[in-house]
């Protein structure tokens, strides 16, 4: 007898963290409680992509979307909708700025704006059950490629849907499979570079299928996920994956009795940002030290072992099995016409909805950052916005009809990376910004090239002066010069796009350092060395009535004042950390 | 025992010199650091040069040649969580720990490290506590997170 109802409720690591699996439990519990658990079914999904208003659940078959649950709301979510019928209005989801409740999850613009070719199978199925990734017509693809096509037919496919590698640097897949295909040397290897988590958590059976399709095309033996060590709930899925693909014959020895043989192990990262870069996971597999090596020789000749090696990021894998089951065209109808299909990108920062979506590529800056995103929370300017990760290029607002794709990111000066949008308001010193990304990539430059090693540390220094108030008009121009040397010199990726924030602010927000080098002054007031606070002693004294708080905090003790009188901050003595502005409640703590 | 344990690492991965960074990561694991003697014996076991154990000991963040606490604290310094204010927040951590950052108490109760980008921007600001995940902290939580974790009263400045 099927289930009446299916409850799908979020298991990715963001509702996790803020408990989604106990709800989940107290949920079975009631359900159990009332002899319910024959008819209502409750599923752990991967994670459903709306981590900002999580722990969230979907009610099917209705598509109900619930959000910021708690166990407390069980009782009542039980008895008013799963029992009456009548889905439970205070705990539905209400846009910004409006005041009526969404039920449907396909009617709120967060979803409804998205194409789900990587996350198809998003909060429909528990990542931990095969069976159910076969009842969604998993490895249908693989049946297919292995049973009714040749190798060459598979790469055509690829080929046709004009698939661009999903790392950040876009390489047409096709192409690369031909490459490595065409390559001598045995056995041929795959990597899939696992550095984002939300494919491996939520389906990673479609990443296995991937490389099995592209094995098959290629004619690869042996494959390897990658992942990061500071992923341990991808790491345990995509283990529990291969280990029951291995169970029921889609990996090891004559998979289908096609007379193809695959296997996957996994390779664990041990924490270092380099090891996104392809050749740098190679040396890490083999147990080496991630530093990136010369080419040419390119992976596709010379790869892991020495043997031709196809190594991809996990959402280009993702991508196969429905080119395969849709074919290649279908694919290539979604996106623009070089940048086909759809990208996954991370909404992160100052923005109302947060959270993982996919949408086709092409789409407009705008429509992510209002439509999809919600806009700026608390009645802040939207600013800025940093795509690809932290060495991608900071874009500003008015560049915000800007369309989302290989070729228009790279004009303005960005890239699309691992597609994390990171979106700034009024409140981000550009600056300070450009110093916080390039301290991260010159704290994690391997050393391996002077370029990055010695450029990277170079312009750190200036920028850094500059945000402490010692800048001098002459370090734009240096920072241009050492800019452009490593941009063009560096032996790999982080270096050459260590740049991109430095370069975009000094282009698209030159003014800020001008006002940082000349007034010494810090427009957002982010750079603390540049700011003066003070404590209005009207507010202190009317409004916190000389609480003490920031007297009590201060790690200076540069605060003075005695109970309900107005306080006030010894300059001579404050060291700028901003705690007294952090904590006072009422305002009285004034920047300057 | 600790000889034995570092033997049962070793074998477990069958002494491969592939398999290094692993053997490291489990030796980490078991002891919250790489003890000098550990890495000798490694060396000298597999066979290769106590320099390319230690060169991989030095290479990536997760690995540490001194004890992290038993509970090591790790703020992340990505750009989303720098966005959201996760600098004050380390700085919180080290005046209430009264250690600086990259540091470990002296009761070894705490270590203290920044982080970078450890992939969770959704979370930001997120603080990681061995294998713990706490997201969205603010300066107020810092507090919470020490108590949740002290043993007994340990010196926490107030």
């Amino acid at each position: 007898m099927p289930y009446r109802i299916q409850l799908m409720v979020c298991g990715g690591t963001d509702c996790v963290s803020n408990r989604s699996l106990e709800f989940r439990d107290a949920l079975q519990k009631e359900i159990e409680k009332r002899a319910l658990d024959k008819e209502i079914q409750v599923v752990a999904t991967g994670c459903n992509g709306f981590c900002g208003v999580g722990p969230v659940m979907v009610v099917q078959p209705d598509g109900i979307f619930y959000q910021r649950l708690t166990p407390k709301d069980v009782p009542l979510l039980v008895e008013e909708h799963f029992v009456k019928g009548k889905p439970v209005k205070k705990l539905l989801y209400v846009p910004p700025g409006t005041d009526a409740p969404v039920p449907k999850m396909m009617d709120i613009p967060f979803f409804s704006r998205q194409t789900l070719v990587a996350l198809r199978n998003r909060g429909l199925l528990d990542p931990e059950k095969i069976d159910q990734y076969l009842a969604s017509d998993g490895y249908a693809a693989l049946t297919r490629a292995l049973t009714q096509m040749t190798p060459e037919e598979i790469l055509d496919q690829v080929k046709i849907s004009g698939l661009r590698g999903r790392g950040g640097a876009g390489f047409p897949t096709g192409t690369k499979w031909e490459a490595v295909r065409a390559a001598e040397g045995e056995p041929k290897y795959l990597i899939c570079n696992g550095m984002d988590r939300s494919i491996l958590e939520t389906d990673p059976h479609s990443v296995i299928e991937g490389m099995l399709i592209g094995a098959r095309a290629m004619g690869a033996r042996w494959g390897v996920v990658y992942i990061r060590n500071e992923y341990p709930l991808a790491s345990k899925r995509i283990h529990m994956a291969i280990d029951q693909a291995r169970e029921r014959g889609f990996l090891g020895e004559n998979i289908l009795a096609s007379g193809f043989s695959f296997d996957l192990s996994v390779s664990q990262g041990a924490g270092a940002f380099i090891c996104g870069e392809a050749t740098s996971v190679v040396e890490v597999v083999e147990g080496k030290m991630g530093e990136p090596r010369t080419r040419p020789p390119h992976l596709a000749e010379k790869g892991l072992w020495g043997k031709p090696t196809c190594l991809s990021n996990v959402e280009t894998w993702a991508n196969v099995p429905p080119i395969i089951s849709r074919g290649g065209k279908w694919l290539a109808q979604i996106g623009t016409e070089k940048s086909r299909g759809t990208k996954i990108f991370s909404l992160v920062g100052k923005l109302k909805n947060t959270g993982q979506i996919e949408m086709p590529l092409g789409v407009t800056l705008r429509e992510i950052v209002y439509e999809v995103g919600g806009g700026i929370p608390d009645d802040k300017k939207f600013k800025a916005v940093q795509i690809g990760g932290t060495t991608g290029g900071i874009i500003p607002s008015q560049l915000i009809d800007t369309p989302v794709d290989f070729e228009n990111l790279a004009k303005v000066g960005s890239m699309m990376g691992s597609g994390t949008v990171v979106v700034m308001d009024e409140d981000a010193c550009m600056v300070d910004v450009a110093r916080s990304c390039l301290s991260f990539a010159q704290d994690e430059s391997c050393g391996k090239c002077t370029p990055c090693r010695e450029g990277t540390k170079l312009m750190l220094d200036i920028l850094t002066r500059i945000t402490e108030g010692h800048g001098m008009m002459e370090d734009l121009e240096s920072l241009e010069g050492i800019a452009k040397i490593v941009a063009e010199t560096s032996a790999c990726g982080l270096g050459t796009t260590a740049t991109n924030p430095v370069l975009t602010t000094l282009r698209y927000f030159r003014d800020e350092y001008v006002r940082h080098i000349e007034a010494h002054k810090c427009p957002a007031h982010a750079c603390r060395q540049l700011n003066t606070y003070r404590i209005d002693p009207e507010i202190c004294s009317q409004r916190g009535h000389g609480c003490g708080v920031c007297r009590r905090e201060c790690p200076e003790k540069a605060i003075i004042g005695e109970k309900n009188q107005p306080h006030r901050i010894d300059v001579n003595l404050c060291s700028k950390c901003g705690t007294c502005l952090d904590l006072c409640h009422f305002h009285a703590v004034i920047v300057e | 025992m600790q000889l034995e344990t570092v033997e049962r690492i070793i074998q477990q991965h069958q002494a491969q010199k592939s398999a290094l960074i692993a053997m490291l990561q489990d030796v980490q694991n078991e002891f919250s650091y790489l003890p000098q003697d550990v890495l000798k014996h490694i060396s000298r076991t597999v066979g290769v040069p106590l320099s390319r154990t230690y060169s991989l000991a030095t290479f990536y963040s997760s690995f540490s040649l001194k004890p992290r606490g038993r509970h090591p604290i790790g703020v992340c310094l990505g750009n989303a969580c720098q966005v959201k204010g996760a600098g004050k927040i380390l700085e919180k951590f080290e005046r209430q720990l009264d250690i600086k950052c990259g540091c470990t108490t002296p009761d070894l109760n705490f270590g203290l490290q920044a982080t970078r980008c450890v992939g969770y921007c959704g979370l930001a600001p997120v603080v990681t506590v061995g294998r713990d995940l706490h997201s969205k902290v603010n300066l107020n939580k810092v507090g919470q997170i020490l108590k949740q974790y002290s043993k007994e009263a340990a010196p926490v400045k107030g």
